[in-house]
Formats: C-alpha cells, sequence, structure tokens
C-alpha cells in the first residue's frame, strides 16, 4: 500500500487535509447544508401549525380574508420562483461544467427573478397597508368580497399569519440573493471549476429549499377560499 | 455508480421538471376554483407536495445522494409529522369531553 499512496498525485488544492478526496468533501458539505434545512423546516413548521390550527378553528374568516390577496400577483410571484429555480438548476450544472460565463448568466437571471419576486411582493404588501388590512393597532375588519358584509374579526388573525409567514419567507430571499452576490464575486474570481464547485451547488440547495417554502404558502394563503366565490 | 457522478441530474430532466412544476402551478388554481367540498384542502395540500418532491429529487439531486442525505430529510418529515399531529390531536379534540364548570 506504500507503494499505492507514493504513486497519488498531490491532492488538489481545495482539498482540505481531514478529508480523504474531494468526493467525500462534497458529501460532508452537502450532508450539513441538509441538516441546516431540517431546522428550517421545522423554523417554519411551527408557522405551518399555527396556521392549520388557527385556520380549522376560524374557517370562514380565514376563507374570507383569503379571497382578499391578489390571485394574479399570486400565481406570477408562484411562476417566476419556479423559472428562478430552474436557472439556479443550470446554474449548479453549468458549475459542474466548469463554465464560468455559463455560471455568471444563471446566476445573474436567478437574481433578477429573486428581485422581481420581492417587488411584486411588495406591492402587494404596499396595497395591504393603503388599505388598512395590516394587523394592529389601524387594523379595520375588512368586508367580504362577494356578500359586502364584514368578515369575522379572525380575519385579522389570517393576516397576522400572512404577514408573519410571508415576511420570513422573503427575509430567506434576501439572504438568497446576498448568497446570489457573494458567489458571483467568486465566480468571476475563477474559484470554481469543474472540479470545486461546492458553494454554488449548496447555494442551490438553499434556494430550492425557499421555492418549496412558497410551493406550499401560495395555496395555503392565496387559494384557500377561491372555491365559495 | 462507477462513472455516474453523484449529486448530477441531466439537463432534460430539469426541462421536464420545469414544466411539470408549471403545469401543476395552472392545476392547483384550477382545482381552488372549483367546489371539492372537503377536498379542496386534500386536493391543494397534495398537489403541493407533488411539486415540492419534484424539486427536491430533481432540481435539488436527492435521487442521486447517498442514501444518508435521504435519511436527514426523512427525519425533518418525521419530526414535522410529530409537531403538526401531537397538537393537532390536542386542539382539535378538546370539545369532545365534557368539561364541568365550562
Amino acid at each position: 500500500m506504500a507503494d499505492a499512496h507514493a504513486a497519488a498525485p498531490a491532492a488538489p488544492p481545495e482539498l482540505r487535509h481531514h478529508f480523504v478526496d474531494l468526493q467525500a468533501q462534497r458529501e460532508a458539505s452537502s450532508l450539513g447544508m441538509w441538516t441546516f434545512l431540517v431546522t428550517e423546516v421545522l423554523f417554519f413548521g411551527g408557522l405551518f401549525l399555527a396556521y392549520s390550527i388557527y385556520r380549522g378553528t376560524y374557517r370562514v374568516a380565514f376563507e374570507g380574508a383569503s379571497n382578499l390577496l391578489d390571485l394574479t400577483l399570486g400565481t406570477t410571484n408562484t411562476i417566476v420562483l419556479i423559472v428562478s429555480s430552474l436557472t439556479m438548476a443550470l446554474a449548479v450544472w453549468a458549475s459542474q461544467q466548469g463554465r464560468k460565463n455559463l455560471i455568471t448568466l444563471f446566476l445573474v437571471l436567478t437574481m433578477i427573478l429573486g428581485a422581481a419576486f420581492l417587488g411584486i411582493k411588495f406591492v402587494e404588501w404596499k396595497e395591504k397597508f393603503e388599505r388598512h388590512e395590516v394587523p394592529g393597532p389601524h387594523f379595520v375588519v375588512p368586508l367580504n368580497e362577494e356578500t359586502h358584509q364584514p368578515l369575522p374579526k379572525q380575519s385579522e388573525m389570517f393576516f397576522v399569519l400572512y404577514f408573519c409567514m410571508t415576511g420570513l419567507h422573503a427575509a430567506h430571499m434576501v439572504i438568497g440573493l446576498g448568497i446570489l452576490t457573494w458567489l458571483l464575486v467568486k465566480t468571476r474570481k475563477n474559484e470554481f471549476s469543474a472540479r470545486y464547485n461546492t458553494p454554488v451547488d449548496l447555494a442551490g440547495l438553499y434556494w430550492h429549499f425557499v421555492d418549496i417554502i412558497w410551493i406550499f404558502l401560495f395555496p395555503l394563503f392565496y387559494l384557500l377560499g377561491r372555491h365559495t366565490l | 455508480m462507477s462513472e455516474h457522478v453523484r449529486g448530477h441530474s441531466s439537463l432534460g430532466a430539469y426541462f421536464a421538471v420545469f414544466i411539470a412544476l408549471m403545469f401543476f402551478t395552472i392545476l392547483t388554481v384550477v382545482a381552488a376554483k372549483t367546489h371539492l367540498g372537503i377536498w379542496n384542502t386534500p386536493v391543494a395540500l397534495a398537489i403541493a407536495a407533488t411539486k415540492a418532491t419534484l424539486v427536491a429529487l430533481i432540481f435539488m439531486h436527492l435521487r442521486s445522494s447517498p442514501k444518508l442525505t435521504a435519511l436527514v430529510v426523512g427525519s425533518a418529515l418525521l419530526f414535522l409529522a410529530i409537531l403538526i399531529i401531537v397538537t393537532a390531536s390536542d386542539y382539535f379534540t378538546r370539545a369532545w369531553l365534557p368539561i364541568y364548570g365550562r
């Protein structure tokens, strides 16, 4: 075995000495990211649980308040986020090929789509503030879209959860944009190659996870009461 | 696993998943506008779970990841299920038993 060791090529510069090879290093990094995402599942899970309990208890208020959200903007944002997940997956693919300009292109596209998502979110939130549908001292119980009767006052709880959950999601998007900016700088500095692209891979996992959260937020908030219209 | 590099998916798979995600997005909006009685929410959640699974398997390369990763993901789902089932079984059964003085 001493001969085999002597014949081994010099360790690549990206390899930390405590890993056997790059594959072991990559899998350890990936596992660490997945473990972080598990904690994120439970972080959001508490809010999804609160949503389930309140919605089960105040069904009419929740269905009525849900219909006050803008379905067109919500659906547009869902599509924007899915396209951004595709471009992120393509950025990871480009990094596995070691194609610097393609990585740059797909990272920039992903960032534009991420920013577009936040822009649309801003428009939606602004409208809620203008219509006094933000929970707190200035909250005015909204009217039912169909009957023009006031909704049950627990509709305020719907908007508490709406702002908490889409707000936490938007915060993750902002952090994601920061990570992508950092990746863009590293890409332009030629730090990624077909041999070493772990940061792009892990940022991809994070970005897709944030997409998955939205995949659940969209039907739970925007689509809840549509069949009653 | 000899030549197949872990953590890779083909370009074709990415675009196929993308088209499926778009299809399911339209489907969930159409389903939500339809009267399905008590089934509106289960259908919406089933579609969301399908979309999430596609993203995890292909975009996040879970399909070609080591089994240990799948175990970690499974643990997330297990603990989420415990969180929701145990709490909901408390909240939604409170009215079942008469409590004197209430």
